[in-house]
């Protein structure tokens, strides 16, 4: 099982090491079918992809992990914007991973940010990115080191509502804080 | 193990990629004073069937570009046309101005040969008549390369039937959701050149219409790629921190206009493609993105929001004083310039709708070309008479294309999916 694990995974680095000059559409399917992947998390090589809640990491018996216990902040991993804003609300959702971070120092999270479909595309990505700056701005007044976030910007690319409302507008305006590892 | 997953990948990349999608183009908009053209079944010779209906495709091709208004063909004023029995004189007393006759010549060994005479009935002449050569996936090329002709000899510029459109599909709840495809402008023939779980962007169109520059969101971060259209051979240009954004290639092909956002904020660069030298254009804290070059390949024309909304602005690609251009509405951006460099296309966003504008470099007014709610992305063709884009239909993503003066409206939509950033490319040679 780790040699074909590995074995996957070495067909993943092999493609990503050629894209200098080689790689074929194909290796982007190939990647895409085998390789680690932003929806992977369930194969272990990535933590708290997508909703935390989800995840069933429990740190011991008896006591619940605070990434998956409703009543702690740490559940919750999606920080939410007004339109054209880049305003963060929920300051304590962000200061509880912000704090977690900081306490461990191998803590590694990546903040996608996300705007809603209006307005253009190329544009939309550079408001989502502003988002993204500014939860990472509110975690490095916690003391997290610039090194342990790194920022993706999607832009409209990736809704998780598909509606033509305000209503699938609010829910798409998002920061998500995305362990790559804790 | 290893080997066996080595193969069996190897059989993917063997499999072929294109997706047959049905596909329906409507003229939802025409004008009134459309010319009235007829074109005839073209006749087959040496073969009991034609394997391309060269004569429909030729009819769908100059009615969809709301300028010909094509005869249906009980309205004939000779039953059967054919280059042996053409009566001018019946066709002028039908007020049909023009008339288009061919063959289909089936020489075997998949050679064929299209010809065709396109005559001015009022006139009683020919105006055009030409022969060429194909074989049997070529044939709809072929008869692209019939009505760039017919378009061109009437109307005196260049048609743009036989081009190409780039475009991005996605669908909801699919494991390689993303694809990056190429049809023809008239939406056959679509395949696909790029898979992929992450989303795909912006695909520019090399001048040269070989290669095509792309945003790709591999492993959780943007990379720009350029691409070999024919061969699927890629390589990434550009691969920082932050924002990798909005390629546009010069007019020349040699550079790439673009977005980085690694100083902190957006902002425009120029990227040397043969020495990866990156010169920074834009320098301010602003949001600078969506750049593209006019065609004198100097000054580069992009969307910021220094004054707190995005409008659109011009700069010389050496970097310099920028100059804003848009005053209009409350939101302008993704702009795309006519070959002619005289008008930019653009989305105007104004009340909470993003239509589709057109800018007039020389008197600077906005002229609203489109009726949508959220439309984006629009694109030349490259002969400047129509411009297609992306917009919503019952809640689809959907192409639609619009003449460059706004009175011909047509709806593009492809079987399945999501379908947009639609990038016409330049002609084909």
């Amino acid at each position: 099982m780790i040699y074909r694990l590995l074995g996957i995974l070495l067909v993943g680095v092999i493609a990503a090491g050629c894209a200098g000059n080689k790689p074929k559409p194909e290796t982007t399917i190939a990647r895409g079918d085998t390789g680690p992947d932003t929806s992977a998390a369930s194969s272990g090589t990535q933590i708290g992809g997508g909703n935390a809640s989800a995840m069933e990491a429990g740190a011991g018996d008896g006591m619940l992990d605070p990434f998956s216990d409703p009543a702690s902040p740490l559940s919750k991993n999606i920080i939410y914007f007004d339109y054209n804003s880049a305003d963060v609300e929920d300051i304590d959702i962000v200061n509880a991973h912000a704090r977690y971070i900081a306490e461990n120092p191998s803590a590694r999270v990546r903040l996608e940010g996300h705007a809603d479909e209006r307005g253009t595309r190329e544009y939309n990505v550079a408001l989502s990115e502003q988002r993204a700056y500014a939860v990472k701005q509110l975690m490095l007044f916690q003391g997290v080191r610039p090194q342990q976030i790194s920022i993706v910007a999607y832009g409209e690319e990736r809704p998780v509502v598909y509606g033509h409302d305000e209503a699938s507008y609010r829910e798409n305006r998002r920061v998500e804080i995305v362990y790559e590892s804790k | 193990m290893r080997s066996l997953k080595a193969v069996l990948l190897m059989l993917v990349f063997l499999l072929p990629l294109s997706v047959q999608a049905a596909l329906e183009i409507r003229i939802t908009q025409g004008v009134s004073d459309a010319i009235p053209i007829a074109i005839a079944p073209f006749v087959v010779e040496g073969a009991a069937a034609a394997p391309q209906r060269v004569g429909d495709i030729v009819m769908a091709d100059l009615g969809r570009s709301g300028r010909f208004s094509p005869l249906s063909r009980d309205k004939f004023a000779q039953p059967d046309p054919r280059p042996e029995n053409v009566d001018l004189f019946a066709w002028r007393n039908h007020a049909i101005d023009y008339l288009v006759v061919g063959k289909l010549i089936d020489n075997g060994g998949d050679s064929f040969n299209v010809q065709f005479q396109l005559f001015d009935t009022g006139a009683g002449r020919q105006l055009a008549g030409y022969n060429i050569p194909a074989s049997s996936a070529d044939l709809r090329r072929a008869a692209h390369q019939v009505s760039d002709l017919v378009y061109e000899a009437i109307i005196g510029e260049r048609g743009a039937f036989n081009t190409q459109v780039v475009y991005v599909t996605s669908k909801k709840g699919v494991r390689n959701a993303y694809a990056l495809q190429v049809a023809d402008s008239d939406g056959y023939n679509p395949r696909t050149i790029l898979r992929s779980k992450s989303p795909i962007m912006s695909p520019d169109w090399s001048p040269d219409a070989r290669n095509i520059a792309y945003v790709s969101f591999e492993n959780n971060r943007s990379a720009i790629y350029v691409q070999d259209v024919t061969t699927g051979k890629r390589h990434r240009v550009t691969s920082k921190p932050g924002i990798n954004g909005a390629p546009d290639w010069s007019p020349d092909g040699t550079k790439l206009a673009l977005t980085l956002s690694e100083s902190g904020t957006p902002q425009i660069y120029v990227l040397n493609i043969a020495t990866r030298k990156l010169t920074r254009v834009t320098n301010d804290r602003a949001i600078n993105t969506e750049p593209v070059w006019m065609p004198d390949g100097e000054t580069i024309v992009y969307t910021s929001n220094r004054t707190g909304k995005p409008q659109l602005y011009r700069i010389p690609a050496s970097g310099g004083r920028p100059q804003r251009l848009t005053f209009e509405g409350e939101y302008n951006s993704a702009p795309a310039v006519s070959p002619d460099g005289k008008k930019i296309a653009m989305i105007n966003g104004d009340g909470g709708r993003f239509r589709v504008a057109i800018l007039h470099l020389d008197t600077g007014e906005t002229q609203i070309l489109t009726k949508g709610r959220l439309d984006e992305s629009p694109s030349f063709a490259p002969n400047g008479s129509m411009i297609i884009y992306a917009t919503t239909e019952g809640g689809r993503e959907v192409l639609a294309a619009v003449s460059d003066d706004g009175r011909v409206h047509q709806t593009i939509v492809l079987e399945e999916g999501q379908v947009r950033e639609p990038d016409w490319s330049p002609f084909l040679n």
